[in-house]
Formats: structure tokens, C-alpha cells, sequence
């Protein structure tokens, strides 16, 4: 409990740190909120207009000053107003958040249910042709892009099947769930098959490690079935590194997937940090990347837990 | 009256050519109901391997039957060839009709499931046991090897449970079924000697009870003479020579039996110890090492700031002093503060209190010299595998910012033939060297910088039994050649006996008993060191009945500035003082 207290303790810290370097980050990129607004009519502003909008939405102070207003608004539960979607920063992510996180537990799903298995196979069938059968697979899995991957599953079912995935308005899962999901399968099998790829690769050599252990030849020799000594009494053991690789995977696509999202055209929040970032709304990327580091952190906290959850001698927080 | 196991012309090998590679040949021997045979012989010797064979553990290590049977009786009276069973056959053997318990109990327990789980599910794969039947056989099992309150500690994990505790459950696990073949593979080698004390005679009375058949498996002839009623000794192999327990002890015809018995260190209750540099005969000097109230403790930090709420007292105010030419062993077991008393003295953990002073000898022109150097427990994790032997003696003149000069390069010549190691042997590389051979490279390492002090910690544990006896051979002859003083740190005491001139008992953190070997040896004062000599297994006493004693080590948090009393000491003799307990 007090390790629960010292870890959230440390996420304020954490975030006003990312703030500052977003914030500094992101102003010395050339190019400025108004320019990316207005575009070529920016250059018909007189300097005394272009001062009074820099005025209006108050990039027209130095930074630290900037930073120390955006601060106290964010104390205050407000992210700012986009200046593209000219509404509060967290609606538009809280908008756009449903899909991207949908999408990366679908994906972590997929790879768990694909890559586990496959890796504990692989390792029961060492050094035989199967084996090396899901070790090529696993290469192959983890080496293609997914822009490749998802062209691929679009080009094959379009051309060879004549199915078009579902396209158009993107339906949330809590108003259509059969269409949100034809929606999202497709991506989230783009997401998953490298995911997959690495699961399977990390949980083989886990797998391998834990098979040579004292405890295996202790089961064996109480007369456990060989299903027995793989499920009951080496997998839980060979769990944790899958669980720290799929923890830091699933951080990153709760980041978003711009490439994926944008194949299928899906409004997910990795096209909001792009879109963002080209047109300079400083507010809006300022939200997202301090949302994203957010999410980062409760992931780490939740795989921390796991640990603990899968191995009782792992205690959290003991010096 | 078939015997209930026999094994005939039992070969084993592994890898792709298994006949190429045997490392068992043709090993023949039988097993009556209720008799104990113990295996004896040194790592490699394929003791080990012959047992797995039994019941067909081996296979999953990559071993092969290449020749001969194992008829094992069944409960139903039939007789069965382990060798020719399929994995169906030999899974509902395993557990039922034969237990098996191993080294390691640490490693051996399944870390992630309680032990609770760990027994029932002997009883759920052979009794069809389930729910709360399985629970109730599982807690009468923890009884039966006599842990206390075993209800609450089905729920443990292993982590929770110390080395002895667990052999316990794994004997538990092992024996919940009552098979009728016990193999127990080296069961007490890891454990300190108090236990393994408690141990064997855990086993000697569920021998009795239940009358099963074991196989026991060791390196130390000494250990089976309590329990075994035939030997089977094992070299490079083969069985070399096999009878009952008192003709091999007392008439042993081959010469390996003959070795095991005569030259490997077997404690003598001090009749053994040496005989040179008594420290009544020499005048007192000014001592190599002198330890003043040597305090080591570590802050146990809790709560939101992680302030120190408490300390583990690891040392708690050891005095000793060491004379040049002398060994002082600093004895106790695991957790008593032996190995940080010897870290403590080397710098390598901070002393909370205390002081030391060392009389470093002169260095000898053009070299720099360290007063105390070490030589660890594992040669094998000791020494850099990366960097060639050169390297490696090189690294202390290095580190003192000497040079590699001709001198440097010429002492190291010396002292690989000092140690006993060929001259080509600088630019190999360590995994090209056995146990022993790296264990005096660790030695001619300690000795680049002309040490006054040598800290020896459990320096022998790691070797074989043979192997031991020449390294402590090499130990002698060194120290009286260049005038060394050793603090040698170990459990052992048959190897303490052979080396020390004096012994430190240690305890809880504290010196219990200090004095000349004989004396402590053979007339042990503190009510420690008696238990702990008496743990210790010796040729002599044979069938003899440990007690069974489940007390615990004290812990050693204490809370923020506690100080122990201070020691008051009775003399017994002119070198032999023991801690007066209140």
C-alpha cells in the first residue's frame, strides 16, 4: 500500500517534466499556430493583426510565461482550447480515445492468444522442424511493416474475396458492437501479427530457460503428464518477461498507431498528435503527449502489479 | 524372493551418439524391501545419472539407456523393465511407487505454487484426491515430516519457508504416497549441518515407519554410515566395489574406497587437527590481523520515506586476532555473519563500528603490496571468463598501479608452479581448467601481491572431496613457505579440523567459543558448538539416532540502536575462551 502511495506520488513529477520539455520542444519548431491556420492568408496580416491574434491566443508571451498559465489551468482540470477543433483539449482526446484503446487490447489479445502458445510449442519442440517451422514465422512476423502487412490483408480480401473492410463513420463499441468490431478487427490484426511475432519469440526462450529448472524435474518425477508440467508448473514461471514485453507494446499503442489508423481511416489518437503537431496547436499536442505519458505510467504501475500477482516472491517497494 | 528392484548391466549416455558418450557402464545391483543402498562417489562419477535412470528422469535431460534392465516389483506383485515402459507406464509410477527428493530444496519447489498445492497434487494424480480430501492428506503429510503448525503453512509459498523447511515438503511431496523406492539424490548437501542432522533422521524414522527402500546418494562416505545398510561406490562410471555398510567402511578392497576413506578430510572430533604453530609454543608477536569490535549492520528501511526503522545486526562485536603462519577458521552456519565478518575485514562491506589493523610485510622492491587478498567459494564464477590467465594475474598488480614487468610476469611463472599448474597455462583461458585447477588459480592470484593476510572463504566448498584434500595440501604447504596467515571461513569441519590452528564459533553475529582447534574440537564448551559438532557425520558413529529439533536462528532485526550486552568471557585452558550466556 505505501509502495501504491510512493509510486503515484511520483506521477506528478513525472508529467510536469514531460510537460516542459513537450512545451519547449514544440515551440522551436519553425512555423507558428497562426501561419498553420490561416495558411497563405497569413501573409496578408498586417503585423499590427498578426500581433492582436498572438495576443488573443496568448503565444505572444516567453514561454516559461506561457507554461506558467497553461499550469495553473491544468490544476484547475483544463487542458486549454484546440485551435483546430476550437474545443477543450480533453474532449477531443476523451473523443478519440475509446478506439485507441480498443484497438491496443485487441491487438494485445491477438498477440497473447497467437504468441504464447505458439512460443510454448516452439519450446516443448526444440530443435525439431516445428520449431523451426514458428521460429521463421516469428521472424518474418517481426521484420514486415505494417503499412505492408495492412496493404497486404486489404489487397488479398478486397481482390481475392471481393469483402471490402467496413469503412466510412467510425461506430463506438457501446452503439454498434458488431460493426465497431468489423471495423477494427482488420487493424487490429495488422497490430497484432508483429506483437504476436515478439510474444512468441520472448515466451520460447522463457520457456526453454524454465523447462531445464529444478521445479520441472521435481514435477516430473511426482508423476505430472507432460501437459501438466508445461501449463501448471512452467508457464506461470516463464510469464514475466511476456508480461513486462506485452506491458511496454501495449504503452506504445495506447499512444496510437498513425500509419495503421491511417490505412483503415480511423480517427484514433495517433492521427490527433500528427494532425496536431502540422498545425501547430500547441495545446492540443501539449494534452496528447502529456495524456500519452500518463497512460505510460499507469501501464508500467499495472505490469508491476502483475508481477507481483504471477511470482510471490517478488515484493514491491523492499530495500 | 525377487528383490524389489534390480538393475543389471545398466549403461547410460547422451547426445546424438549415446553409445559414444556413456557415462554410466554396465552397473549391476539390487534392492531388497526396506533396505537402504547409498551411492558414493565424486561429481561425475554418474551416481546421479544411474538414479534419474530409475525412473526415467534422465530421458528429459538427454541421457539414453544404451544397455541393460531395471525390474522393478510392483505393488500388485508383478515385475516391470523401467527400461522398456512408455511414458504413460512411467508417469503413474513416478510419485506412486517411486519418490524422489533432490539436491536443491530451494530450486527444487515450484516457486509460483504454495507447497499446499505442491503436496496435493501428488494425492490428485495417484488418489484422485480432491478439495478439501486433498487439503486434509496434504497437512497430515507436513505433519508427518514434522512441521509444526502445518495447517497455515500449506498456504505458503517456498520462498517463505527456509532450506530445511523445504526439504521437509519435498520428503513431504516425495512420500505422499507411500512409494515403496525413496531416491534421494544428495538431499542434505546444501543444507547447513544442524539440519542435515534433522534431516537424516527424518528419514531414518520414516524409514521405519512406513519400511520403503531407499536409494541415497552422496559424495560424503561419512554421512551414510548413520543410515545405509549396503554402499555401492561409484568412479568414472562404473561401480567399483559394493557390500554391506561395515565391510566397506571397515575392510575396503579397492583403492578408490580405500582413497575416499583414508585421504578425503572426515572429522575426527580434533584428533585430526595440526600439529605445528600451537600458539603456546611461539612467543606473542605483533598479529598479521587484529579485529576490534567488528559491527556490521544493515538498515531496514519501511514505510512512505523509506526511513531505517530497524537494523539486521549481521556482525555484532567480533574480536579475534591472527598471527603470521596461523589459521583462524571463523565456523557457524548460513546466516550466522562468517562470510561478512571476512567481507567486513576486506573492505568489501562497510563496518558500522570496529576497527582492524593490519601489519602489511615489506613489499618486496619494485612491487606494490596489498596486506589481505581473498579467494572465493566458486571458482567457476570467480574468475573472468573473458580475460586469459595472464590477465588475470595481472589485474591485482594492475589495480595496486604496478606494471606488468618482467618481475610481474616472472612471479607469475612461480607461483603457477607453486599452485601445481602447467607453464602454458597463461595464455589459456578459465572454462579450460577443472574445479580444483581454477581454485588454484584463484590462490596464485591472492598471492600476486605477497599478501600477510589470506581471507579463504568456504574456499574448498565448491570442490570435490578429493580434490579438496590436495587444495588444502597446497593451503599447508603455502603458508609455511611464505609465512601466511589464513582466516578461513567455512561450515565444514572436517576441512576446518585439517586446517585451522585456531577456531571462532560464530552465532547470531556473535563469537560464541574462540580457542585452539583441538581444544574446541575435541572438548567443546558452549552448548553451540556442542550441537554442531555433534551434527557433524563421522565414520565412526554408525546407525545412530539424531533428535529432532525444530528450533529456529534468532532473528537478527533488531530495532533502531539496540546494543547487545557485552560479552563476558570464561577461560578454559591457556587458548580457549566461550561466551558465558545470561
Amino acid at each position: 500500500m505505501t509502495y501504491l502511495l510512493r509510486r503515484l506520488a511520483v506521477f506528478p513529477l513525472v508529467l510536469i517534466g514531460v510537460s516542459i520539455v513537450v512545451f519547449v520542444a514544440i515551440r522551436m519548431v519553425p512555423g507558428d499556430a497562426i501561419t498553420a491556420m490561416l495558411g497563405t492568408e497569413a501573409g496578408l496580416l498586417t503585423p499590427a493583426q498578426r500581433e492582436a491574434l498572438a495576443a488573443y491566443f496568448g503565444i505572444d508571451q516567453p514561454w516559461f510565461v506561457q507554461y506558467g498559465r497553461w499550469l495553473l489551468g491544468l490544476l484547475h482540470g483544463n487542458l486549454g482550447i484546440s485551435s483546430t477543433y476550437g474545443k477543450p483539449v480533453l474532449d477531443v482526446i476523451i473523443e478519440r480515445f475509446p478506439l485507441t484503446l480498443e484497438l491496443a487490447l485487441l491487438s494485445m489479445i491477438i498477440a497473447l492468444a497467437v504468441g504464447v502458445p505458439a512460443g510454448v510449442f516452439a519450446a516443448t519442440h526444440n530443435e525439431k522442424l516445428s520449431d523451426l517451422g514458428v521460429r521463421v514465422a516469428a521472424m518474418i512476423g517481426q521484420s514486415t511493416p505494417n503499412f505492408v502487412l495492412a496493404l497486404l490483408i486489404i489487397y488479398t480480401l478486397s481482390a481475392g474475396f471481393g469483402v471490402l473492410p467496413a469503412m466510412g463513420e467510425f461506430s463506438p463499441l457501446w452503439q454498434d458492437p458488431l460493426r465497431n468490431l468489423s471495423q477494427l478487427i482488420l487493424p487490429a490484426i495488422t497490430l497484432g501479427f508483429a506483437f504476436a511475432a515478439s510474444v512468441t519469440r520472448v515466451s520460447r526462450s522463457a520457456m526453454l530457460d524454465v523447462l531445464s529448472d529444478d521445479y520441472v524435474r521435481t514435477a516430473r518425477s511426482k508423476g505430472v503428464s507432460a501437459r501438466g508440467v508445461i501449463w501448471r508448473h512452467a508457464l506461470p514461471n516463464a510469464l514475466i518477461p511476456v508480461v513486462t514485453l506485452s506491458g511496454i507494446e501495449f504503452g506504445y499503442l495506447l499512444g496510437g498507431a498513425v500509419i495503421v489508423e491511417q490505412i483503415y481511416a480511423l480517427p484514433g489518437l495517433g492521427r490527433l498528435v500528427l494532425d496536431a503537431i502540422l498545425q501547430r496547436d500547441y495545446a492540443l499536442v501539449q494534452g496528447c503527449v502529456l495524456f500519452i505519458a500518463f497512460n505510460f505510467m499507469i501501464v508500467n504501475l499495472l505490469v508491476d502489479l502483475a508481477y507481483v500477482a504471477l511470482d510471490p516472491r517478488i515484493r514491491l517497494g523492499e530495500q | 524372493m525377487i528383490p524389489l528392484l534390480s538393475v543389471s548391466g545398466l549403461s547410460v549416455g547422451f547426445g546424438r551418439a549415446p553409445q559414444a558418450n556413456e557415462v554410466v557402464r554396465g552397473v549391476s545391483f539390487e534392492l531388497a524391501d526396506g533396505e537402504t543402498l547409498a551411492i558414493v562417489g565424486e561429481s561425475g562419477s554418474g551416481k546421479s545419472v544411474t538414479a534419474l535412470s530409475i525412473n526415467r528422469l534422465v530421458d528429459f535431460g538427454g541421457g539414453r539407456i544404451t544397455a541393460g534392465s531395471i525390474k522393478l516389483k510392483r505393488a500388485d506383485g508383478s515385475v516391470l523393465d523401467l527400461t522398456a515402459a512408455s511414458e504413460p507406464q512411467l508417469t503413474r509410477i513416478r510419485g506412486a511407487e517411486i519418490g524422489m527428493i533432490f539436491q536443491e530444496p530451494m530450486t527444487s519447489l515450484n516457486p509460483v505454487l504454495t507447497i499446499g498445492t505442491q503436496i496435493e497434487e501428488s494425492f490428485r494424480l495417484h488418489r484422485g484426491l480432491t478439495g478439501r480430501q486433498a487439503t486434509a492428506a496434504a497437512k497430515d503429510a507436513l505433519d508427518r515430516v514434522r512441521i509444526p503448525d502445518a495447517a497455515r503453512r500449506l498456504k505458503y509459498t517456498p520462498n517463505q519457508l527456509s532450506g530445511g523447511m523445504l526439504q521437509r515438503v519435498m520428503i513431504a511431496t516425495a512420500l505422499a504416497c507411500n512409494p515403496r523406492l525413496l531416491i534421494a539424490d544428495e538431499p542434505t548437501t546444501a543444507l547447513d549441518v544442524t539440519v542435515q542432522a534433522q534431516i537424516m533422521a527424518l528419514l531414518a524414522e520414516l524409514k521405519r515407519e512406513t519400511g520403503m527402500s531407499m536409494i541415497f546418494i552422496t559424495h560424503d562416505i561419512g554421512l551414510v554410515a548413520g543410515i545405509a545398510d549396503k554402499i555401492m561406490v561409484m568412479q568414472n562410471g562404473q561401480a567399483v566395489e559394493q557390500g554391506e555398510l561395515n565391510q566397506i567402511l571397515d575392510q575396503p578392497r579397492h583403492a578408490y574406497t580405500q582413497h575416499l576413506l583414508q585421504d578425503v578430510p572426515h572429522f575426527a572430533s580434533g584428533r585430526a587437527t595440526r600439529l605445528d604453530g600451537s600458539r603456546e609454543k611461539a612467543p606473542a608477536a605483533d598479529p598479521a590481523l587484529k579485529v576490534n569490535d567488528l559491527v556490521v549492520r544493515f538498515p531496514v528501511k519501511s514505510g512512505f520515506f523509506g526511513r531505517a526503522t530497524g537494523a539486521v545486526h549481521a556482525v555484532d562485536g567480533v574480536d579475534f586476532d591472527l598471527m603470521q603462519g596461523e589459521t583462524l577458521a571463523i565456523v557457524g552456519e548460513s546466516g550466522s555473519g562468517k562470510s561478512t565478518t571476512a567481507r567486513a575485514v576486506l573492505g568489501l562491506v562497510r563496518s558500522t563500528r570496529g576497527s582492524f589493523s593490519v601489519s602489511a610485510r615489506k613489499a618486496a622492491a619494485g612491487q606494490s603490496a596489498l596486506p589481505i587478498q581473498m579467494v572465493f567459494q566458486n571458482p567457476y564464477a570467480s574468475l573472468n571468463p573473458r580475460l586469459a590467465i595472464e590477465s588475470i594475474l595481472a589485474e591485482p598488480v594492475i589495480a595496486t598501479g604496478g606494471r606488468v614487468d618482467a618481475a610481474a610476469r616472472a612471479k607469475m611463472a612461480t607461483l603457477l608452479k607453486r599452485v601445481g599448474l602447467p607453464e602454458n597455462s597463461l595464455e589459456r583461458y578459465p572454462h579450460e581448467f577443472s574445479g580444483g585447477q581454477r581454485q588454484r588459480l584463484c590462490i596464485a592470484r591472492a598471492l600476486m601481491l605477497n599478501p600477510s593476510v589470506v581471507v579463504l572463504d568456504e574456499a574448498v566448498s565448491a570442490l570435490d572431496v578429493s580434490v579438496q584434500a590436495r587444495v588444502l595440501e597446497l593451503l599447508v604447504d603455502l603458508q609455511r613457505e611464505y609465512g601466511l596467515a589464513y582466516l578461513f571461513i567455512s561450515h565444514d569441519m572436517a576441512v576446518v579440523e585439517r586446517i585451522a590452528h585456531r577456531i571462532a564459533v560464530i552465532y547470531a553475529g556473535q563469537i560464541v567459543e574462540i580457542g585452539d582447534a583441538k581444544s574446541v574440537l575435541s572438548a567443546p564448551k558452549h552448548a553451540y558448538t556442542k550441537k554442531l559438532i555433534a551434527a557433524v557425520p563421522t565414520i565412526d558413529r554408525r546407525r545412530e539416532h539424531f533428535e529432532l529439533d525444530t528450533r529456529q536462528v534468532p532473528s537478527l532485526v533488531r530495532p533502531l540502536g539496540f546494543e547487545p550486552v557485552p560479552s563476558r568471557w570464561e577461560q578454559f585452558g591457556a587458548d580457549h575462551r566461550v561466551r558465558v550466556e545470561a
